[in-house]
């Protein structure tokens, strides 16, 4: 189904390039358009062999051919097509019908008369079904028009006695594709063959040719997929091709019983050989499950895939796709689940293994053990164990779904689904810890089952790991047993691991706040508290203590008894890592201890809000000071710009909020400072000095506008109105700072003239936020737009500093939601000191891991910069399929850097850092003028800003001591 | 018509019994040997096939047309040079590239330990195996062999060790299919048997585990490592007797994994040379691996361990904790019995079966439970270690085996290489799911099985487009009525239209014809009465004609009135049709027999 979706749009992609062609030759068109068809006449007509037309129609295929001319053209083909004697040409003729009748624009009604009558004479089998295929063209253009289909679906009709097994299936997907699906044209009865097109098709279900099976299987499900509601009778047929010899014909027939299943779930269905009945849905869920086994391994992915999304299912069938009686010798066995899961019941947690625990039970009445069932029984037991990996990830996947809609059914397959933590594959352990994740509401892991889990913990694939955190985060747990191993087998990936640091205290703070509980109990054991003696002091920077006490103090946030356990340097530690760590530890009522209870206890409200509200006041602050002097407001501004980034550190929802108004502020203040100078209106060239103050800040404060508007996610059109506004005004300082430097007239001309262009194209992007922005600089400067546009450079120099001076400052709407995108490089962690030996000239291969959070599309905009001591910069750009996609707005990048140097004498380190790379054309606001009624005018008018590409880096950058060797000779 | 008569397993072959498998099949005149396999559990003339069965007198090679060796296990193949050699037999030897790789290795092996070892006299040479090794044919998967004009074989992947196979025999269009010893659910290095929808006249499957469903291979793995895991922090040692080749890669490749994986340190060991040779074939032979192995091997081959290092024979009084996988794996002799005997004493210690140990050995003396062993020379050993048993042997269990029957859709059953009264009940199963019928010879006895087998014949595309073109759609599934005539001339049959045949033949055609008289009551003229039976006959789907000359005809069939000669009332209508037209006729007559309507008109 979704293969016939990708082939519409891909139809309908075709179609669009079509059209852009036919655009782009317009003017051509009027010149080539008589000749066209007669061109091709000609040719045809000089060919002396069936191997020169064929020629000749290839050739002209290359061709597109304008809508005008098409129907021409194909009078000419078919004209040829009567005289043709050689069956190829005429397949290429009927080939070229069908192309033609693609083109946009172009109604094929009046060459179908044509194209049915020639159906009429044909005797080749392989021209019948090319032009069988015109028709289906035709008619896919003309579904609108139901006579024609009903005529179209009429000629199939009669051509399915075809003895080819082409023209058969084509017939078949002719019928799927244009046969009557509403019921009223079908009860009107217009004739024998509009009537019954189920029956039909379903009469070909068992055609001699597997080919034609397969068509006429899909030629129903298209009719399903079209809205026609197909018949509860052709499931008995479609349950007979499940055992049809062809793996085609069986992966089609499963899909029609899945259908079929959706469609009459309720309906009841005898049991051959029985007298009992069952529901339809859990016949079809029987059938397809015994598909599950079947020999081609094709078959098997489309039934496991299929297993999911059959919810209707009865919990008793479904249950039975996990149950495998085993039996050995004829005496029934317990499984390994059912044993592990007795031992717990019984209260044995040491595995003291009994000789023979395994032993076979009771005996088993041969009569009653079925070997070949019919039913559901271990359809996922089959899966899981399957020999193809894709077949298994099926299984787990609708493994997921299934328990996602059933909670018993949850419990019960959590013992398979531990069990693929084993699997040979990653990528199938991978997914099957992702789908115990999202079904980790409905279950409560076992010991042993967490043994298992935890064991995978050691997997040296980071991905399997953080997968497994993750898991961990939601999962519930028994005991305080399971809690003490999950910690103690966490601190062992510590020490393996340490760069899982992050990763596991997360895991821990959700693992506490679970399960506070259970967690109480150990807290002594854990604190390693003594009643009577003092314990030594842990040391706070070690990442295990750290991990332990992210644990406790998150169980402790809702078991006020807790922290009666802790001991004094406990609570120290709480203070400082509720500093350190604040997305980790949370808030605490400490009774009787004023030091730290004092900053938090008051605030029990949700924080958000005060700091929220800070955030807005000081903005308030910031933007009623249109009248304070110069002296104050800068004052006003430094103050709460500090003031923010403090906030933006303390309150890490906040700080990409914090962050973006901060940098706005600055590039305020930077402006105001530049315009603040005294010695503006003296003569410029005595006083170079300030003037590269202001150039300076004309320069940083557009650096600073590019963040903004890339740096950030959740960036809205209003903010990029503002950010654009001051570069604008950016520039207009460069202006006249340039002005005020350098001598003579001439470079003046040109940069006046691109900073009037940049107006204008600022007016045209956003030309719908222009009346928020009154007693702006752009707003003051297009009124006197007329005026600069005819005078000097001077003069507009003029202009342009007294309205940057008298402009106010806009303010800053601030959006929902902002985050500043950041980079955190964590290998190489850049501590080694033993430096990369290389022989130079060849090269090194570096592992670069590092995470992004909140960069959009970081396959275009991520690169790796590398700089060398001797200020060689080298820029990587990742493959895509480096970056891996974590969760919503995280990304992972693992790639690894070539180096290459001639040789050094000594070691030393270079450095890597990433990159965010942009292109103001990319960005928002041209996009949306890209679409809007401009474009009309594309060649008169140059793009706003060429392209500006630049790069912001935004990652720590990381040394790597290395040695280039000389090479030996 | 011809028969299936097979097989006849071979005085003590592998009918009812798991030890050493050699099946005799005759096919259509065509007789192939299915493995040539010896016993482990004897040291004596009942460890090789009693080959003088199969003729009394008079060559193999003349009697036999080809032998066939599923795979490379000695029970397969162990009897290959003493009855290719000491008994004489120069006919071809089919087997798969790895097997014929590595059969040679294991045999080489096996001549060791009782010639050099036990000092036996009268035993194949190393000579014998290499010349043996020149009779053999090494065949592909799926392609198929012609071993003369009229048989032909073919290998399907079996996954019980690598390179096993198991062979489609087909002589015309009758087939047996022979499955050797096969698994059907995959392992850490090798797939899942399969075999297409061939339905072969007669599947002859093994049944060695015909009573037991076993449980999912991950617990099984789980369990094994675990067990291991906890011998080897506890300090004890492990060892995991092994045949040198098949399970032995499967364990280590685990072991390997999880050695791996849990950063583990005590050393793991592998017995002599014997795997290093055979490792290098497992490392080549990737095509018949697994997914996974297929997969990586670019990367990295599986193959090459890391952890697992080679076994001296000092190494055994090491303290501290090691795994040793040793051969053979029943432990009745060589290295692994000779560690066991060290480490026997020790409750820390453990040995882990891995497979199936025949009656008769060590290995299935201690897993029935016998705590003190009998050893060479009336020693008394006692057992204190931990005896497991883990079943990795990769042989079907009951389901696999009817998972197989349902691929192959065979037409009979035969069960071999497996136990009597578990068989039985499998026989019985099968009977009852499939509704085939299923057998399950002793050893020595011969099965015959009565096929069915189709005949092709021949027919001219002209008399088939024609009668095709007659009724309704071909239909696949249903069998069609033909007229023709069938010709057998010089051993070939052939369809031909009866015009040809009578020329073919020079004989001249001859007409049948019915006719029959039909007395009607009318008192109207003739030529009304006619019209009367025009009228009513008019009605029906033929085509009606009322002829001038005052006749009817229906299709062909020819219709007369005439006026009774004494009564004039009555009217005899005169019904006249030709052979072919049979059945029209006669329900004409049947019609007109019943009367006409009273007309109105």
């Amino acid at each position: 189904m979704a293969a016939h979706l990708k082939k519409r749009v891909y139809e309908e992609f075709t179609k669009v390039v079509q059209q852009q062609h036919e655009d782009l030759s317009t003017k051509k068109l009027r010149l080539t358009k008589p000749s066209k068809s007669a061109a091709l006449h000609v040719d045809l007509c000089k060919a002396t062999s069936p191997a020169d037309a064929l020629q000749y129609l290839l050739q002209f295929t290359r061709k597109p051919v304008e809508v005008e001319s098409v129907e021409g053209v194909v009078r000419i083909l078919l004209e040829h097509y009567y005289k043709e004697n050689d069956a190829s040409v005429r397949l290429k003729i009927a080939s070229l019908l069908g192309l033609l009748s693609k083109t946009a624009g172009f109604s094929p009604d009046c060459i179908m008369d044509d194209a049915i009558n020639t159906l009429q004479n044909e005797k080749s089998h392989q021209v019948l079904a090319q032009l069988l295929d015109t028709l289906l063209v035709i008619g896919t253009k003309l579904t609108e028009n139901p006579p024609v289909r009903v005529r179209l679906v009429e000629v199939a009709c009669k051509h399915l006695t075809d003895s080819s097994h082409g023209v058969r299936n084509k017939c078949l997907q002719l019928i799927g594709c244009l046969g009557p699906v509403e019921k009223s044209l079908a009860k009107e009865g217009e004739n024998q063959a509009a009537k019954d097109v189920q029956k039909i098709i379903g009469d070909h279900f068992n055609d001699q040719d597997p080919r034609v099976r397969t068509a006429a299987i899909k030629a129903m499900l298209q009719l399903h997929e079209r809205g026609l509601k197909l018949h509860q009778t052709i499931y008995s047929q479609a349950c007979k091709l499940l055992a049809d010899d062809y793996e085609q014909v069986r992966s089609a027939a499963v899909q029609l019983i899945w259908v079929l299943s959706q469609l009459y779930p309720e309906s009841i269905v005898p049991i051959p050989s029985s007298n009992e009945e069952i529901r339809l849905v859990d016949d079809a869920f029987g059938k397809i499950c015994h598909m599950v086994s079947d020999g081609s391994w094709v078959v098997r992915v489309q039934a496991a895939k299929l297993l999911g999304s059959m919810q209707q299912v009865s919990s008793h069938f479904l249950e039975q796709t996990l149950d495998k009686k085993l039996m050995s010798d004829l005496r029934r066995k317990r499984t390994a689940h059912e044993r592990a899961k007795e031992l717990y019941s019984s209260g044995e947690f040491s595995s003291g293994r009994k000789w023979g625990d395994d032993a076979p039970k009771e005996e088993v009445d041969t009569g009653a053990v079925n070997l070949i069932e019919s039913g559901a029984c271990g359809a996922f037991v089959h899966g899981l164990e399957d020999e193809m990996y894709e077949v298994r990830i099926a299984a787990v996947e609708a493994l997921c779904m299934l328990a996602q809609s059933s909670p018993s059914f949850a419990e019960k397959c959590l013992d398979f689904l531990v069990d693929m933590f084993n699997d040979e594959i990653e990528e199938v352990r991978l997914q099957s810890i992702h789908t115990m994740r999202k079904i980790s509401n409905n279950i409560t892991l076992r010991e042993d089952q967490l043994d298992t889990v935890l064991a995978v913990l050691e997997d040296s694939s980071r991905d399997i790991r953080e997968a497994l955190h993750e898991l961990l985060c939601c999962t519930n747990v028994s005991t305080k047993e399971g809690i003490h191993l999950a910690l103690v087998e966490l601190l062992k990936n510590l020490t393996k691991y340490p760069t899982d640091r992050e990763s596991i205290w997360k895991c821990l703070k959700f693992l506490g706040s679970r399960h506070p509980t259970l967690v109480l109990p150990l807290v002594p054991e854990l604190l390693s508290t003594h009643p009577f003696f003092d314990t030594p002091e842990p040391d706070m920077d070690d990442p295990a203590y750290i991990a332990v006490l992210v644990l406790i103090f998150n169980a402790a946030k809702s078991c006020p008894t807790m922290p009666a356990l802790f001991s004094d340097h406990t609570f120290r530690h709480y203070a400082y890592l509720r500093d350190s760590l604040s997305h980790l530890v949370p808030p605490l009522r400490l009774p009787g201890r004023k030091l730290v209870s004092s900053p938090v206890s008051t605030n029990i409200t949700p924080h958000e809000d005060p700091s929220q509200q800070f955030l807005h006041q000081s903005l308030e602050r910031v933007y009623n000071l249109q009248h304070l002097d110069p002296q104050g407001i800068q004052e006003l501004l430094e103050f709460t710009i500090r003031d923010l980034q403090r906030l933006g550190e303390l309150q890490s929802e906040l700080a990409g909020m914090a962050d973006f108004t901060a940098t706005y502020l600055r590039c305020q203040l930077l402006l105001i400072k530049a315009l603040q100078e005294k010695l503006w209106n003296v003569a410029a060239p005595l006083y170079l000095k300030q003037n590269a103050l202001a150039s300076a800040a004309a320069k940083q404060i557009l650096e600073e506008t590019y963040k903004m508007e890339f740096m950030y996610s959740g960036v809205e059109s209003r903010q990029v109105v503002i950010i654009h506004h001051m570069r604008l005004q950016a520039k207009a300082l460069q202006l006249i700072v340039t002005a005020r430097t350098t001598r003579g007239v001439e470079p003046l001309f040109g940069m006046c003239e691109k900073f009037l262009q940049e107006v204008d194209s600022f007016q045209r992007c956003f030309i719908t936020e222009l009346p928020h922005m009154q007693g702006s600089f752009v707003d003051k400067l297009l009124d006197l737009m007329p005026r600069l546009v005819t005078s000097k450079p001077s003069e507009v120099v003029k202009i342009l500093q007294t309205t940057l001076r008298q402009s106010t400052f806009l303010h800053l709407p601030l959006p929902e939601q902002l985050h500043r995108a950041t980079a955190n490089i964590i290998e190489p962690t850049g501590e080694s000191d033993n430096p990369l030996r290389f022989t130079s000239g060849l090269v090194v291969a570096l592992d670069v891991d590092a995470t992004l959070e909140h960069v959009q599309d970081p396959q275009g905009t991520v690169k790796v910069q590398v700089l060398y001591p001797d200020g060689q910069a080298q820029l990587i750009h990742p493959k895509p399929a480096d970056f891996r996609n974590p969760g919503p707005g995280r990304h992972r990048l693992i790639t690894q850097v070539y180096l290459s140097h001639t040789a050094w004498t000594e070691p030393c380190q270079i450095e890597v850092r990433l990159l965010l790379a942009y292109n103001s054309n990319r960005s928002k606001a041209s996009a949306k003028v890209s679409k809007s009624a401009w474009s009309e005018n594309l060649e008169a008018l140059p793009p706003p800003e060429n392209g500006i590409e630049g790069t912001i880096p935004f990652s720590k950058p990381v040394k790597v001591y290395i040695m280039p060797k000389p090479a030996r000779r | 018509f011809p028969e299936v008569s097979c097989p006849s397993s071979l005085s003590p072959g592998a009918g009812q019994d798991v030890g050493r498998s050699c099946i005799l099949v005759s096919i259509a005149g065509k007789n192939v040997m299915l493995d040539c396999g010896m016993h482990m559990g004897y040291n004596d003339d009942r460890r090789f096939p009693d080959f003088s069965y199969i003729t009394q007198n008079g060559r193999l090679t003349d009697f036999l047309d080809c032998v066939i060796i599923s795979h490379f296990h000695l029970d397969h193949c162990g009897a290959l040079p003493y009855f290719s050699e000491m008994v004489g037999y120069d006919g071809p030897i089919y087997m798969t590239h790895p097997t014929k790789a590595i059969c040679p290795i294991l045999l080489e092996d096996y001549r060791k330990i009782t010639v050099d070892k036990k000092g036996e006299t009268n035993f194949f040479t190393s000579q014998m195996i290499k010349d043996c090794m020149k009779k053999v044919v090494a065949v592909h998967l799926h392609q198929t062999v012609q071993v003369d004009e009229e048989l032909e074989i073919k290998a399907y992947y079996a996954g019980h060790v690598l390179g096993a196979a198991m062979f489609q025999i087909k002589v015309g269009c009758e087939s047996v299919v022979y499955t050797g010893d096969y698994n059907m659910t995959p392992d850490r290095h090798l797939g899942a048997a399969w075999i297409d929808k061939c339905r072969p006249d007669l599947l002859i499957t093994e049944s060695t585990y015909a009573t037991t469903i076993r449980d999912s291979k991950r617990c099984r793995e789980r369990d094994f490592l675990k067990k291991v895991h906890e011998t080897v922090e506890r300090g004890g040692k492990v060892l995991i007797p092994v045949f040198a080749l098949g399970r032995a890669q499967e364990l280590c490749i685990l072991l390997e994994t999880f050695w791996e994986r849990m950063n583990l340190k005590a050393p793991i060991y592998f017995s002599t040379g014997l795997t290093e040779k055979a490792n290098h074939y497992y490392k080549l032979f990737i095509t018949w691996t697994n997914q996974k192995i297929r997969k990586t091997f670019v990367q990295r081959n599986m193959f090459e361990f890391k952890h697992i290092k080679a076994f001296d024979r000092a190494f055994a009084d090491n303290p501290g904790p090691m795994v040793v996988f040793a051969t053979p794996g029943m432990l009745h002799a060589g290295q692994s019995l000779q560690i066991f005997r060290k480490w026997a004493g020790n409750e820390k210690n453990m040995v882990i079966m891995p497979g199936y140990c025949v009656q008769g050995t060590v290995g299935h003396k201690i897993l029935s439970g016998q705590r003190k062993l009998e050893m060479e020379g009336r020693q008394i050993l006692e057992v204190k270690m931990q005896v497991e048993y883990m079943s990795f042997s990769a042989h079907a269990d009951a389901k696999g085996i009817m998972q197989l029957i349902r691929q192959a859709e065979p037409r009979n059953v035969l069960l071999v290489h497996g136990e009597a009264k578990k068989m039985e009940f499998l026989k019985q199963k099968i009977e009852q799911e499939f509704h085939v019928s299923c057998y399950m010879p002793a050893n020595g006895e011969t099965t015959t099985i009565f096929t069915n087998p189709s005949i092709p014949v021949d027919i001219s595309l002209g008399l088939l487009k024609r009668e095709t073109a007659i009724g309704l759609l071909p239909d696949a599934k249903k069998p069609k009525l033909m007229h023709g005539t069938l010709m057998m001339k010089d051993n070939s049959f052939r369809l031909v239209s009866p015009e040809q045949a009578l020329k073919e033949l020079g004989l001249a055609e001859h007409q049948l014809r019915f006719t029959c008289r039909v007395h009607i009551q009318d008192p109207r003229k003739e030529h009304e009465t006619v019209l009367r039976v025009y009228n009513h006959l008019k009605g029906q789907d033929y085509s009606v004609q009322h002829l001038p000359d005052g006749s009817i005809t229906v299709e062909s069939i020819l219709i007369q009135a005439t006026a009774h000669s004494e009564d004039q009332g009555t009217k005899v209508l005169l019904v006249s049709w030709t052979y072919q037209d049979e059945e029209l006729g006669s329900y004409l007559t049947s019609l007109l027999k019943k009367g006409l309507p009273q007309s109105t008109s």
